[in-house]
């Protein structure tokens, strides 16, 4: 638990209200159902940042950089949104039938550097860097980070429009619809990183559920030659599958290091 | 240490009911606790509880727990309740820190801790005890292990339990 010893004052506040909190605590979007019916379907969806799965005890997710995207693949109005001490939460009235990506993303650069012998940190986006950073700044070091935080949810039949890619950070690409996912079954998802299928990389599967069970029951898993990723449900709920990755491909002037994160929570249902 | 509620009346019951006691000096207990290495993508360091419970639980008697107790504003405490039991039977009941049983959280490998009748076991009273070792592990697991001792021993003895996940071996000597 020696993080919580570094999360204090910057840490803690970093966490809250940046990207990359993926490193300490988890990020999580909770939606109230992912398969739905009726001609006039709503979910509501809560979002934080926690220990354990998924209980808002921690933080709350800021909704700076929510999207819902619909299934025409055009965004959708956030309705209610509201922002507590330990979570968020905010509604989305399901008014086309389809599949619906609700995505909480983030793309920040974190920049470190001494000025007259005294040592500074910054953050902020790739506009603000070269206006921001002094022009006397030495030892400069800047890392970008990008997080991507996902659930879907589907009235009626589910679609793929708007399961559809941005090419940039970590992404999953639906090979078993995220909406159609049943305990015993195996599901297929490809990782992508900047629209590249990501091979070898490491993938953690936790079932929700975490305060009342004394094993975290964790799958890890690894991303075959084609990025792709294969999970056998052991039971039904709502899951947590997350990966990380860090590189040198910031693919920005002046920033030599990145690292992405991708998280989703998916429900699986019983037979 | 301060204790509150019942569990403070219940140790006093206890006391009165079963002695005499004391007298015999330097009754020691040595307790090692493994700390497991795991393979985990995100890791810290566990919160850990040690206490003694009477045979019929009516009674507890904290001996340590490690926690981050150096966060600012008392941070550390928000998940002290993680230590379910330990939480349920002593720590909710505890002011913290508590000198002589707080302690900073330790890293994978073997710790050593001693107590003896001059001091840490000093109003412990004569009775048959579960020893219990508790742990819970930040975005990970929670694992609890009891050990039986009899307090204050007769002869050396010895015994040992091993845990599955969130603690390795535990190792108890008594001696008289």
């Amino acid at each position: 638990m020696s993080i919580r010893a570094l999360c204090t004052g910057l840490a803690v506040l970093l966490a809250v209200t940046l990207p990359m909190a993926a490193q300490a605590h988890r990020v999580w979007l909770l939606p109230s159902a992912t398969v739905l019916s009726g001609n006039d379907p709503w979910v509501t969806v809560d979002a934080a940042i926690s220990n354990d799965l998924f209980f808002f005890e921690h933080h709350a997710l800021q909704l700076d950089g929510l999207v819902a995207t619909g299934p025409d693949g055009e965004p959708i109005a956030i309705e209610n949104p509201a922002t507590g001490r330990y979570r968020s939460t905010f509604d989305l009235h399901l008014t086309q039938p389809g599949t619906y990506r609700i995505a909480a993303r983030g793309d920040s650069l974190f920049a470190s550097y001494e000025l007259a012998g005294e040592r500074h940190r910054w953050r902020g986006t790739a506009e603000a860097l070269a206006r921001e950073i002094p022009a006397g700044a030495e030892k400069l070091r800047v890392s970008r980070s990008q997080r991507r935080v996902e659930t879907f949810v589907t009235a009626g039949a589910p679609t793929d429009t708007a399961l559809a890619v941005t090419g940039q950070g970590l992404e999953l690409r639906p090979v078993t619809h995220p909406n159609d996912l049943f305990a015993g079954e195996t599901a297929a998802f490809v990782l992508l990183l900047d629209g590249v299928p990501a091979a070898g990389l490491e993938v953690e599967v936790i079932p929700g559920g975490i305060r009342y069970r004394d094993r975290l029951d964790a799958m890890a898993l690894r991303t075959d030659a084609e990025g792709r990723v294969r999970i056998t449900w052991p039971g039904p709920g709502m899951y947590w599958l997350s990966a990380s990755v860090e590189d040198d491909r910031a693919g920005l002037p002046q920033v030599d290091r990145r690292r992405a994160g991708y998280a989703v929570t998916l429900e699986v249902l019983p037979q | 240490m301060r204790m509150t509620g019942p569990m403070a009346g219940a140790t006093a019951l206890l006391a009165t009911t079963l002695l005499p006691g004391g007298g015999a000096a330097a009754a020691d207990l040595a307790v090692t606790i493994e700390i497991p290495r795991l393979d985990v993508a995100e890791y810290h360091k566990p919160y850990l509880a040690v206490w003694l419970e009477s045979s019929s639980a009516s009674a507890e008697f904290p001996l340590a727990v490690w926690y981050d107790l150096h966060m600012e504003n008392e941070e550390g405490e928000k998940w002290l309740k993680d230590l379910r039991q330990w939480w349920r039977h002593i720590g909710r009941g505890l002011d913290m820190p508590v000198d002589g049983i707080s302690g900073a959280t330790r890293p994978p490998g073997s710790h050593d801790l001693h107590f003896d009748d001059r001091q840490a076991l000093e109003d412990l009273p004569p009775g048959e005890y579960m020893l219990v070792v508790e742990a819970a592990r930040e975005v990970g697991g929670r694992e609890i292990l009891r050990l039986p001792l009899t307090w204050p021993p007769v002869a050396p003895s010895e015994a040992r339990v091993a845990g599955s996940h969130e603690i390795g071996a535990v190792r108890m000597a008594a001696k008289p």
